[in-house]
């Protein structure tokens, strides 16, 4: 019975039956060119704090270019402004689409929402160049903008369920479960971790109520979750509507649906303290946290069968269809991380990993392969659409992108494993003699040779989101490359395999 | 699942957008509650040790600067009770130590060292001279420089304004320290003045012209925080000589 609203019919029945009704779009297409921009900035930024960290002297020896001010703007380029831009662009193309309705609020309030919140990014990112931080990662804007990202996240929040709530369809389809999950606990994340007292209400300096190891605590509650509703549930939701609709395949499983979101969201919020082993953090809630992470594997490869299963009669399209293939990578991605992040998560393993490059690696097996991928997957498929062309300039440059890309990735993850290990082991050896073997700077040294590869991986990511830009300049131009066609079209292909 | 059951279908969620709004709630509640409550009301959480008092006032000057410049990006100020960092760093932290941090700063890498007992274990000579030119003390640092720092006069001005807001929340500074926080926010910097109230008001500040310069500049108050990082609890009380050697 309900198993409709996930069948292609049902959301393809949508389609036709609006075939002729043009859904609110140009707030969307502003957000994918926002998305866009903010990802070639962010992974520029990238790579310039990672060459800081290999040839310290980029540092310039001013006081807004040193790495502490800088990691900030990178940090918040790519995860807030491109992956929060991607996030606004496809929740708010396809609530329209499941929902077979206007944008509750109408074009205006979208826009309002895109100007806002992008004028709210480069605000934040001047005021951490500029000195101004509230000193935790992630959420380091100050009061005064922390308030004004609430107004813009409420604002969103009534634009998103309202359109559900005055849907044509009669359930709720299961991608915006996700985005409603992200929607709602990011504001509660936001607002709870940023509960301060500001020294003056003309001054940005604000301290907050809490302190010590319950500030440690509230911090990592916040900060693993916004790992797990920003990038993890919001990003599903890209997940459970762009895969089936691109390979033109139900979603794998219903059933799976429903077990894959509830535990999801459930177990996602215990799995902060893995955060904060071995501190000062009561034993307790180490050990819960570092329960409920592994327990979370389960859930996390549930939505990557569900994802990758997807294309179950489909297979053949990842030859064809390049854009499908960052998609299903990026499940695959998914899957790989989600199960380095509980290994980690494993107290002794953690006393290896923790403090060394192997976080920043499986941090960026997650943000490069998971998110970045999808989001390229959906920005590929969505460019077309929205600026009314029948097809890409160019598939063969979108492969061209997804090898260089990967190829990136691997040698950023595999430098920062090898270095992260390593450092982890030297700062633990001891010589015949029972005395520690390296001096921390020795540690420092030996990184040298990885930082210069993850750097050179993050050029190569870099590299394949310009040609990106490229093709998509060259697709709302409407042009299109002569080149080889794959060799079937991935729509005639998937007409003749149903 | 429950879909087959008589009395309950996901089917009912499904269709009613609040009835999901609720039930998304309550679950993304739980973990958080039972984890965060606890810690405010379970006594043992912060262990009581004597020593730890609230940063003097160019400390939290100092502190502010360390903030301010992200140094909790490549340093963390909390040492896990194994014997290489025990080793490497000192007596393993502990919760009360950083109670007067708004907000921590325990960090989550180190491509640093850890700094929660970077206090005195380098004289302000070398900690002035390494901030500005890490690499001209440690050649294979990759630190950034903050040569800028050390002539850049502090901004003090609004200092009582800093620790009327902490006391808000929760930090005991008392009447007495605030009326007397710009005394000895320059005292602190000034071997010659008569420093025994600041030194009653804030035990083992430790009391320098840190850059050697005339004012009171950003420089002086973040090494004057450093020095003072983890010194605070003296463990030869809590631990006799047998203790430590088991």
């Amino acid at each position: 019975m309900t198993s409709a609203t996930l069948t292609p019919g049902a959301a393809l029945g949508s389609q036709r039956v609006s075939e002729n009704v043009r859904y609110y779009e140009d707030a969307v297409r502003l957000f994918v060119i926002a998305a866009v921009f903010w990802g070639v900035v962010g992974f520029l930024a990238g790579v310039f704090i990672a060459l800081q960290l290999a040839f310290p002297a980029l540092n310039l020896g001013l006081e807004w270019t040193s790495f502490g001010r800088l990691r900030p703007v990178h940090t918040s380029a790519v995860i807030f402004a491109f992956g929060g831009n991607v996030l606004f662009a496809t929740s708010l193309y396809s609530v329209q689409r499941t929902s077979r309705q206007f944008l509750f609020g109408g074009e205006g309030l979208a826009k309002f929402v895109f100007w806002n919140y992008n004028i709210f990014i480069v605000l934040a990112a001047l005021s951490y160049v500029l000195g101004y931080t509230q000193g935790k990662e992630y959420a380091e804007p100050e009061w005064i903008l922390d308030l004004y990202l609430t107004v813009i996240w409420v604002l969103y929040a009534i634009q998103f369920i309202g359109t559900v709530m005055t849907r044509k369809e009669s359930h709720i389809y299961v991608a915006n479960w996700f985005f409603m999950a992200f929607i709602l606990t990011v504001a509660i994340l936001h607002i709870g971790n940023n509960v301060n007292v500001p020294v003056s209400l003309t001054g940005m300096k604000s301290y907050p109520f809490v302190s010590g190891v319950q500030s440690a605590m509230v911090q990592w509650w916040y900060g693993h979750n916004a790992v797990g509703f920003f990038l993890t549930a919001g990003f599903l939701g890209i997940m459970y509507y762009f895969v089936p609709k691109r390979a033109e395949r139900p979603v794998y499983s219903y059933r799976l649906s429903i077990v894959h979101f509830w535990t999801l969201i459930f177990l996602y919020i215990w799995a902060g303290p893995h955060h904060l082993h071995y501190t000062a953090l009561p034993d307790w809630a180490q050990t819960l946290g570092m329960t409920f992470s592994v327990m979370l594997w389960m859930p996390s490869w549930g939505g990557m069968i569900n994802g990758i299963m997807t294309l179950s009669g489909a297979w053949d399209k990842l030859r064809t269809d390049p854009v499908l293939r960052f998609l299903v990578t990026s499940v695959a991605f998914y899957g790989m991380s989600t199960f380095e992040g509980p290994l980690m998560s494993v107290k002794p393993v953690n006393a290896l990993s923790h403090y060394t490059d192997w976080t920043i690696g499986h941090v960026h097996s997650g943000a490069l392969g998971w998110v970045a991928f999808i989001s390229f997957g959906a920005i590929y498929y969505l460019v077309p659409v929205l600026w009314k062309r029948s097809q890409l300039y160019s598939l063969r440059l979108v492969s061209y992108h997804f090898w260089t890309a990967t190829i990136g990735i691997v040698l950023y993850i595999t430098a920062m494993w090898v270095s992260g290990i390593m450092q982890g082991l030297m700062w633990r050896a001891y010589d015949n003699l029972g005395f520690l073997q390296y001096s921390f700077v020795e540690t420092v040294a030996a990184m040298h040779p990885f930082y210069v590869i993850r750097a050179l991986g993050g050029v190569l990511f870099l590299a394949g989101a310009l040609i990106m830009v490229y093709n998509l300049w060259r697709t709302a131009k409407g042009d299109v490359r002569i080149e080889k066609p794959y060799a079937s079209a991935p729509h005639k292909a998937a007409v003749g395999a149903a | 699942m429950a879909e087959e059951k008589k009395g309950f279908s996901h089917d009912t969620i499904e269709r009613n957008t609040l009835l999901l709004i609720v039930l998304i709630l309550i679950t993304v509640s739980i973990g958080g509650l039972v984890q965060i409550v606890p810690l405010f009301t379970i006594e043992s959480t912060i262990e009581k040790v004597d020593g730890v008092r609230p940063y003097s006032p160019l400390e939290l000057a100092g502190q502010n600067i360390y903030y301010r410049e992200g140094c909790y990006n490549c340093h963390s100020q909390q040492i896990r009770p194994f014997r290489d960092e025990v080793e490497r760093y000192g007596h393993y932290s502990l919760a009360a130590e950083s109670m007067y941090d708004h907000p921590f700063q325990w960090g989550s890498k180190r491509t640093g060292p850890d700094l929660a007992r970077v206090g005195g274990k380098y004289s302000n000579d070398w900690q002035v001279a390494h901030l500005a030119d890490p690499r001209a003390v440690v050649p294979e640092s990759i630190m950034p420089g903050y040569a800028w720092m050390k002539d850049r006069p502090l901004k003090y001005t609004d200092i009582q304004d800093h620790m009327k807001t902490l006391r808000i929340v929760g930090v005991p500074y008392t009447d007495e320290q605030i009326a007397s926080a710009k005394a000895d926010l320059e005292a602190q910097k000034n071997p010659d003045a008569d420093t025994a109230g600041l030194m009653k008001r804030y035990p083992k500040a430790v009391v320098a012209n840190f850059t050697g310069n005339k004012g009171v500049t950003e420089m002086d108050a973040l090494v004057a925080y450093l020095q003072v990082l983890g010194t605070m609890v003296d463990f030869t009380k809590y631990q006799s000589p047998k203790q430590l050697q088991q």
